[in-house]
């Protein structure tokens, strides 16, 4: 699996695929138990604990499915956290780059709230200033579109779309949502059970041969993935009294 | 049956061997990350007013009353012997040796170490300490180092107002319910509390049992399934092992201080 420099690469499948484990395993957070994962030239998992928190530093953002925001800071002290515990910038400058991190997903004027005060879709939005403030060369998404309302939804896929192509950093989107995902993704990974099924632009995949991924895309209830749990046949089990 | 008993008690006591094990490395993590806390004193102020400034009142209550109970239970002893006149050197002595800190010890994991454990808990299911690890921050460092080192510093502290309060409540029953001769009171203190065996033996139990303590709270709460049902299940672990300890520690402190 490649992810380019300065594009949108979407990982997708359902729940349950790995396709959380495979961020934190590219965030250098899981160990893997065979191959190798590396990021900007280095083998995350050869890095001493030192190196790892650098290259973390240097060239990765992450936006929890949670936002994950630090609960008792306010939304401002939130996005400054980073550069304060990075940075031996005067506040004065943090104040500016936070205001216009801030500006860039539309909160400047919700500075002042608690991460208790904010919906689920402005909690992201934070998140996502935070994850740019030391403007990393790549952002990983953890399904950013999951449980938000449309707007917010709307508002997520303009934003990734906008900083891929305003900054030029390499964005990691692993979701499930086929529509918003194949409308900003350049290159798309479907994966199931820990496999890549198949990938490519989402127009090659959307005429895809595989019945699977066909399914996938279109939602169907009943097919290659099968709408009953493995088990056996309802007669047989129904007949099956006398352990009762 | 009895085989699938036998595994059981087998995956029981290994399961609590790697858990200590972890418990270790966890320790020598923290000890590894205590020289950040130099750079960011802000930190370990912060702690300190939320683990010890927030107990206090819990101690000062508790210490008051402890304190006046002993006083009152001492003079019915001592008086059937005319040995009312001891009363303080009884007040003072179990106080200062065994319930100052062993109280205080109790008090601490019910009080704020529970609370560290499920603010811990709580970050880790929220992903903050996840989110933390992302943005090169360590968590050992950032969040479980100064909270630690709070607690150290704090029980033994909230010991010795806990000593302090107790024996002014023993002096207050002693002196105005009582009526012993307020001299009498404290030349009897004077003279028989040794500075090394007895306070500072005391002190060095509390120095003990705030560092198991907060090490079993910290450690409970980093460690917990990140569920509603883990987390509450971490926070009674935290206050029955943090107890346990405590109780368990003073036995052998004790033997190993007092016995003749």
């Amino acid at each position: 699996m490649d992810i380019e420099r300065g594009k949108v690469t979407a990982i997708m499948g359902p729940s349950g695929t790995g396709k959380t484990t495979l961020l934190k395993l590219i965030g250098g957070q899981l160990k893997p138990d065979a191959g190798t994962v590396h990021v900007d030239g280095e083998n995350v998992h050869k890095l001493s604990q030192t190196a790892l928190y650098n290259l973390r530093r240097r060239t990765m953002g992450m936006l929890f499915q949670s936002g994950a925001l630090l609960t008792d800071l306010s939304v401002y002290d939130n996005v400054a956290f980073p550069l304060r515990e990075h940075t031996a910038l005067p506040e004065i400058a943090i104040h500016h780059l936070v205001l216009l991190k801030l500006e860039a997903v539309g909160l400047r004027g919700a500075r002042d709230l608690m991460p208790a005060e904010l919906s689920g879709g402005m909690a992201r939005r934070v998140a996502l200033a935070r994850a740019i403030a030391l403007d990393p060369q790549m952002i990983m998404f953890d399904e950013p579109f999951t449980g938000q309302d449309p707007i917010s939804m709307g508002v997520l896929v303009k934003l990734i779309h906008d900083m891929n192509h305003a900054l030029g950093m390499t964005s990691v989107v692993v979701s499930h949502d086929v529509e918003e995902t194949s409308s900003i993704a350049d290159y798309i990974y479907v994966i199931s059970d820990g496999k890549v099924i198949q990938s490519g632009a989402p127009v090659d995949l959307r005429h895809s041969k595989s019945a699977w991924v066909q399914q996938f895309l279109g939602g169907v209830a009943d097919g290659p993935v099968p709408f009953h749990y493995a088990g056996a046949p309802l007669m047989e089990d129904l007949m099956r009294v006398e352990k009762i | 049956m009895i085989a699938d008993k036998l595994q059981a008690i087998g995956r029981n006591t290994l399961n609590r061997f790697v858990r200590v094990g972890r418990g270790s490395v966890f320790l020598w993590q923290i000890l590894l990350s205590l020289p950040y806390l130099i750079q960011r004193p802000m930190l370990l102020i912060r702690q300190l007013y939320y683990v010890g400034v927030q107990t206090l009142l819990i101690i000062l209550v508790a210490g008051l009353f402890v304190g006046m109970v002993l006083a009152l239970q001492a003079y019915i002893v001592l008086v059937d012997f005319g040995a009312e006149d001891s009363i303080s050197l009884m007040v003072s002595l179990s106080i200062l040796r065994e319930l100052g800190p062993v109280f205080t010890g109790l008090l601490f994991a019910g009080r704020a170490g529970s609370a560290l454990t499920a603010e811990i808990g709580l970050m880790k299911s929220t992903e903050q300490l996840s989110g933390m690890e992302m943005m090169a921050v360590n968590p050992m460092k950032y969040i479980i180092a100064p909270r630690f080192l709070a607690g150290v510093i704090a029980v033994p502290l909230l010991t010795s107002i806990f000593m302090a309060i107790a024996i002014m409540g023993g002096y207050f029953v002693a002196i105005e319910m009582l009526g012993i001769y307020e001299g009498v009171f404290w030349s009897q203190m004077q003279v028989n509390v040794d500075f090394y065996t007895d306070l500072m033996n005391g002190m060095i139990k509390s120095l003990v049992f705030g560092f198991v303590v907060v090490w079993i709270a910290v450690f409970e709460g980093y460690d917990c399934i990140p569920t509603s049902e883990g987390l509450g299940q971490a926070t009674t672990r935290t206050v029955v092992h943090g107890s346990l300890a405590v109780l368990g520690l003073d036995f052998i402190l004790t033997a190993l201080m007092f016995s003749v």
